[in-house]
């Protein structure tokens, strides 16, 4: 028997959770002398009250969705992937070779092209520690964190060689095409009388993580290969028993869980900056990690959690312009819904299944 | 390369290699007792904040240096609470502060000193000054000896002198000790531990408690002693390579003076590029010697060269038989 009904798990926990996130939160603000009301009127009236404040809102939350998936991914079958940020870096690379060096007629075929590569190379940069991990049991955590280092270090080698233009004395790429440009919100809804999303970020990649978000849904709840994963996952003796290959199941679900990661270039890359920059993941890869736990590691939860997040992300840029709160509360209030919802889940879990079961005793 | 530059460079590696050994050292004890810590890289960025706020307002380093033991261990006591008192995941919990420290370094620093998330720059007391050993004045004009006393033996911090210290301080306490076999024995076999009758949760917690004592050392050594003052982010990924050091040393308190020793050289010679393009001729990627200490972790971590092996209960929350 349940100890607790389902709503409870997949709603009440994380609301619980995300609450004592912001109360905590709100703590601080008060610390450092401004008030927290204040603050969350800021931040909604500059990430959601005007449409170009949606703009960057969305435009942060496909980047998260993107890694949030991928997170989500791995945890299914039992391992935390937390080299999102340098399967990211990768993609972005493919993203670059993608527009700088195919002539693409058409800015569809073009990210068409730079989904594949952003893909490729992040499902690569994921297959060592993923085979080290299936092979000759190394830990996929500590392979993965190295990897996000040796990623960082051979996008700051390429972006001062190779790639850097010649005569450019900043670490980047050539500007790619101006054709391969991705619609922006701004073209795609705004009409002359009704001007929408100006200036945000935001892009048609949106809809390609929208797209993600229904094939992770497919492939993790409607594949045999999703049950298989979930069934390893759940347990590895088991899943044996079954004759489903455990090296089969790490290699192929780290494979899709980097190449998710490496898709969140096509919106920094090719849909914002138009050239490969250093550090233009931001370290969307560990937040994907706070979204993956508050979305309970469904395509759906995702979703809405990283838009909570773009949300913060927005907001928290807001706050930095104009307070005396720095960008740096994100990452507080980022802590503390991973702590809640990852680390901490018993102490919200615990005292919820007694009350239920106290609730049910009552009943019967 | 001539004789005076190599002492240099292995000048500069010592200090460089000591908040990595502190870390390893902090590490080995909690990854002993079977509680990993990714939240190494977290809590010598609290401690290095809070030892140089502290040094600063107080003028004191060794106000700073308590302070920012206590900062380290209120993260150590988080970690425990969620890890061993709730069971929960012990990586998900380091991840958690190591973005907890480098938010809230950020947001006091800016609270306490408007100065764009850094403190202001250490000077006097309120720095670890270096210090001369005895005679190194008048043995200076020994040849080979009296230079490598002077100036690679002499001429440090107190700090750097505890952290090699506390090498066969560990060793001992590891290996000498019925702590230290306790210590051992519940990252291996915590149930076996719990059947002879000593509690797993306070052996559990008095490993992390150790843990952010360390830390803390190291952290305070960034802030203090190896730099003036603290800037944001200023524990750089060290607590992630002290973390490679230890798998690179298979847990033991010797090979972590080695692997941190090794990591710190590599570490000095990137500072230097000029000498590597003399001495073997071939221009090195300065991001190439960045990445090396994490492409040997990994190629450890293969089993490539040698097997590492880690504590075997590790990770796992213990759950008592009901």
């Amino acid at each position: 028997m349940d100890k607790m009904p389902a709503w409870a798990d997949v709603v009440l926990i994380p609301l619980i959770s995300l609450l004592l996130a912001a109360i905590l939160s709100a703590v601080v603000i008060l610390a450092i002398g401004e008030s927290p009301v204040e603050a969350f009127n800021l931040m909604v009236d500059g990430a959601l009250m005007r449409s170009s404040g949606w703009g960057y809102t969305l435009y942060y939350a496909t980047n998260f969705i993107f890694t949030g998936l991928a997170v989500a991914v791995a945890f299914h079958a039992r391992m935390f992937n937390i080299g999102g940020e340098g399967q990211a870096m990768l993609g972005g690379l493919g993203v670059a070779l993608a527009c700088l060096y195919v002539p693409w007629p058409h800015w569809t075929l073009a990210m068409l092209g730079s989904t594949l590569g952003a893909a490729a190379f992040g499902a690569a940069w994921a297959l060592i520690p993923a085979y080290l991990q299936a092979r000759r049991g190394s830990h996929i955590v500590i392979t993965t964190i190295m990897f996000n280092f040796i990623a960082a270090a051979l996008l700051n080698y390429l972006l001062i060689g190779v790639l850097k233009p010649t005569g450019s004395m900043e670490p980047a790429s050539a500007k790619f095409d101006p054709s391969f440009a991705l619609p922006t919100f701004q073209q795609m809804f705004s009409s002359a009388d009704a001007p929408l999303f100006r200036g945000a970020p935001a892009n048609v990649s949106f809809f390609l993580a929208l797209a993600a978000c229904l094939f992770v849904w497919l492939l993790i709840w409607r594949s045999r290969l999703g049950y298989e994963i979930r069934a390893y996952g759940w347990s590895q003796t088991g899943a044996k028993y079954a004759g489903i290959s455990g090296t089969r199941i790490i290699i192929i679900s780290m494979l899709i869980s980097g190449g998710l990661a490496g898709l969140m270039a096509v919106n920094t890359t090719q849909g914002e900056a138009e050239r490969l920059i250093l550090n233009s993941t931001e370290g969307a890869g560990f937040i994907g990690i706070a979204v993956a736990l508050m979305g309970r590691n469904h395509p759906f939860g995702v979703l809405l959690a990283a838009i909570l997040f773009g949300f913060l992300y927005q907001g928290g840029a807001e706050l930095a312009l104009w307070t005396n709160i720095p960008r740096e509360l994100i990452v507080v209030i980022q802590a503390l819904v991973i702590l809640f919802t990852g680390a901490l889940d018993n102490m919200v879990r615990m005292p919820l299944e007694r009350i239920f079961l106290a609730l049910r005793r009552k009943e019967s | 390369m001539d004789f005076p530059t190599i002492l240099q460079v292995l000048d500069s590696t010592i200090r460089l290699a000591t908040p990595l050994l502190l870390a390893c050292l902090a590490g080995l004890f909690s990854e002993r007792a079977g509680i990993f810590d990714i939240g190494l890289e977290g809590k010598m960025l609290i401690a290095a904040f809070f030892s140089a706020a502290i040094a600063y307002t107080t003028g004191s380093v060794w106000m700073g240096l308590l302070a920012g033991v206590a900062s380290s261990m209120v993260l150590s006591a988080l970690h425990g609470v969620a890890s061993i008192t709730f069971r929960g995941n012990q990586l998900i919990s380091g991840v958690a502060i190591n973005f907890l420290a480098a938010g809230m370094t950020v947001l006091i620093a800016q609270d306490w000193f408007s100065q764009g998330g850094r403190t202001p720059s250490l000077s006097g007391g309120a720095r670890f000054n270096a210090i001369t050993l005895p005679f190194a004045e008048a043995l200076q004009g020994v040849p080979i000896l009296g230079p490598i006393y002077h100036d690679l033996i002499s001429g440090h911090t107190i700090l750097v002198y505890v952290a090699f210290l506390m090498v066969p301080l560990t060793w001992w306490i590891l290996f000498r000790t019925r702590f230290g076999l306790r210590l051992r024995a519940v990252g291996e076999n915590p149930a076996a531990v719990d059947t002879a009758g000593v509690s797993v949760v306070g052996l559990r917690y008095a490993a992390v408690a150790i843990c952010g004592v360390l830390t803390g050392v190291a952290g305070a050594y960034l802030a203090t002693g190896l730099q003036a003052g603290f800037v944001k982010d200023m524990a750089a990924g060290r607590g992630y390579i002290a973390l490679a050091a230890l798998i690179f040393a298979k847990w033991r308190p010797w090979y972590a003076l080695m692997s941190t020793m090794l990591f710190g050289f590599l570490q000095a010679v990137a500072l230097r590029p000029d000498l590597i393009q003399n001495t073997i001729g071939i221009r090195v990627q300065v991001q190439l010697l960045d990445a090396l200490p994490y492409i040997l972790t990994v190629i450890i971590l293969a089993g490539f060269v040698g097997r590492a092996i880690p504590p075997r209960a590790g990770g796992a929350p213990y759950v008592k038989e009901r």
